[in-house]
């Protein structure tokens, strides 16, 4: 029986049956293709590569040469990191057998099970991955749109947009005022942004101690909100304001030309403004028809499966699974599951259950580290939490310094992970 | 102001599930949860989108609230005081309120007698849930569903000290642990002895190691699991 979409969605048990067997055993060799060559899309294609020892042909399609991770551009931001070491190359995964297309996909037929690559090239696949990461919510930001980001950068896809905050706030004049507007939920690394604010604020107090930072949060609240607090009032104090909600902080309007934030009717002059808007899945995966309404791509918990079709995976920030975070962490986790679960349908190997984790570790100051973290599992509907930790306010120095080097194990650890 | 926060019983599943290998139990019902706090709770508490305080102090974003935190609701003494000793709202708590306000706060003016039956107060915790921070936006949040004890079929259960499914289960490793044995302010833990690996992994799922990561990554390996990593993390040095 060949599965297609319509029968997918009209008869999940026959689906579930079929999918139960190997696919292509004795014939020509299975087809995967990853769209997304970031953590999610990185990590399954060097997995399935790896593990299926040659059996399964994977092709890779990914626009750019170097990925520049997302995680850790704050340290360059902050100067506890160097740009180029953001930077990884696909040499390593192509070494494992991943044919790796630098191109864009710009469509996929799923009745055909094709991908368009933006060449006009097709290449076909029996399983597809979609990884595409973020893309923004056009008009979330009146007065804002990706014409402006080099007036007012995102600097949420890493990259040259963080080499061009860096340079503004390094440029700011003496006592100017940074901005940054913040996201709504949901939203790629929710500590993210109050990373971000410390490590622009460790900068200007060595360069600029006059200077202020202006957050515009639309948020009542956000992720290690209170040990991000305690470490701004402890090393950078009085610098950091932050405007919630409830004075205005979801009512904002930029001007990039005159440098102006409104925020609830009130013109605000700004130096630097980092807009970081609203966010939906990576554009492909709406051209591919696998978003909803939220603009996020909705998969089954137990194997990231799109609810769209069987034939489909989603992974990392595009997808609407649950109870993880958008971060590189979970999507490398994710990936790991479907690099498994494609590699059982397609080889015949085994299939073992999903494990899902995450941990985010931020620098708030010189070796003043802090950690989130949680164990989740395939829920009915969604992927669920089912316990967490994160540090504490007042923990002492040492412990500090020893989860900032832990952090940068960790980075050394999921790039090996990933790019090899 | 709430209209950002979705309850997550509106949040229908498409298809089920093809196939199920493992799931997270939920706290509860919450779409009969919705019913019990009709009949429970709403008289005197709102919740959702523009709720406000009433007889009660409302309930959106209870879980993880310390007792008696809004401070523009005036509580009974003994909850404000209960909320100074530590008392934050998580799963546990809450039952134990439900079931009985006056065991987990003597003197609260909360005047009811309380929820006896389990099922519906989970059902009702799991409704409430859906009202507070979600995971996915604050990941130190509240877990929303209750961590399943270890349960793997008899395939599974047969494969002690199994090198292939210690790969498979290394991949949670590796993401930190590099497998080339580097360490780099995360220790290495290629080529360790069998045995030195188990008993090291046994004392942190008991909680004799402290390091909350790997406490966190042991809670939910069985001895099994243990034994596997062991036994491939140990091949990973040979090669």
């Amino acid at each position: 029986m060949i599965l297609n979409r319509r029968s997918f969605l009209g008869t999940a048990t026959a689906a579930s049956a079929a999918l139960s067997a190997p696919m292509a055993l004795g014939q020509a060799k299975p087809r995967v293709v990853v769209i997304g060559g970031g953590s999610g899309g990185g990590t399954v294609a060097r997995y399935i590569a790896k593990d299926s020892n040659g059996a399964v042909d994977v092709t890779l399609i990914e626009p750019s040469r170097k990925y520049y991770t997302c995680y850790f551009s704050n340290l360059y931001l902050g100067g506890f990191w160097e740009f180029d070491a953001l930077g990884h190359d696909y040499g390593n995964i192509a070494r494992l057998g991943v044919n790796v297309i630098h191109d864009w996909a710009v469509g996929v037929d799923r009745d055909a099970q094709t991908v368009a690559l933006a060449s006009g090239e097709q290449v076909s696949y029996d399983r597809l991955v979609v990884a595409p990461g973020i893309d923004f919510v056009e008009g979330s930001v009146p007065g804002w749109d990706v014409s402006q980001q080099s007036l007012m950068p995102h600097a949420y896809k890493s990259g040259t947009q963080a080499q061009l905050l860096k340079h503004q706030i390094e440029n700011m004049r003496e006592g100017g005022t940074f901005c940054m507007v913040a996201p709504p939920n949901p939203y790629r690394c929710p500590p993210g942004p109050g990373e971000r604010v410390s490590m622009v604020a460790h900068v200007l107090s060595e360069i600029n101690p006059t200077a202020k930072i202006l957050i515009v949060d639309p948020k009542e609240n956000y992720s290690k909100q209170a040990l991000f607090e305690e470490g701004w009032e402890r090393h950078y104090p009085g610098m950091v304001t932050r405007i919630g909600p409830d004075f205005g902080g979801e009512n904002v309007e930029v001007r990039p030309d005159a440098m102006e934030v409104i925020i609830d009717g009130v013109v605000e002059a700004v130096d630097v403004c980092n807009v970081i808007p609203a966010q939906k899945a990576g554009k492909i995966a709406e051209l591919a028809g696998l978003t909803n309404d939220s603009g996020w791509a909705p998969v089954l918990p137990a194997d990231m499966r799109s609810r769209m079709d069987e034939n489909v995976f989603v992974l990392g920030d595009a997808s609407a699974q649950g109870a993880m975070p958008k971060s590189g962490y979970s999507a490398n986790s994710q990936a790991k599951v479907v690099a498994n679960v494609i590699r059982g349908e397609l080889t015949g190997s085994r299939i073992f259950p999903a494990r899902y984790s995450n941990t985010c570790w931020s620098l708030i100051a010189t070796n003043d580290g802090v950690k989130v973290g949680a164990n989740y599992e395939a829920g009915e509907d969604q992927i669920e939490s089912v316990s967490s930790f994160i540090s504490q306010t007042g923990e002492d120095a040492e412990l500090r310094q020893q989860t900032y080097e832990e952090s940068i194990g960790w980075y050394n650890g999921i790039v090996a992970d990933i790019f090899g | 102001m709430f209209e950002k926060l979705k309850p997550l019983i509106l949040v229908g599943a498409l298809l089920a599930p093809t196939t199920v290998l493992g799931q997270a139990t939920p706290i509860g019902d919450a779409s009969a949860g919705a019913q019990v706090y009709q009949r429970e709770c709403a008289s005197c508490h709102q919740i959702g989108d523009g709720a406000e305080h009433r007889i009660g102090p409302h309930l959106n974003r209870i879980f993880d609230r310390r007792a008696g935190s809004h401070d523009d609701f005036r509580y009974s003494e003994a909850l404000v005081r209960q909320g100074r000793d530590g008392l934050f709202w998580d799963l546990a708590r809450l039952h134990a309120y439900i079931e009985n306000p006056r065991a987990l706060v003597s003197g609260t003016r909360m005047s009811y007698r309380g929820l006896r039956d389990e099922e519906r107060r989970a059902n009702l915790i799991a409704y409430m849930r859906a009202y507070s921070d979600q995971p996915q936006n604050i990941p130190e949040a509240s877990p929303t569903a209750i961590a399943r004890e270890v349960e793997l079929s008899a395939e599974t259960l047969a494969i002690e000290g199994d090198v292939e499914y210690g790969e498979f289960l290394s991949a949670e490793c590796t993401t930190c642990h590099q497998r080339s044995g580097e360490h780099s302010g995360i220790p290495g833990i290629v080529g360790w002895p069998e045995e030195d690996f188990v008993v090291a992994m046994h004392a942190y799922k008991q909680k004799l190691r402290p390091h909350e990561v790997m406490q966190s990554v042991t809670q939910r390996l069985d001895d099994e699991e243990i034994a596997a990593l062991a036994a491939f993390f140990r091949e990973l040095g040979r090669e």
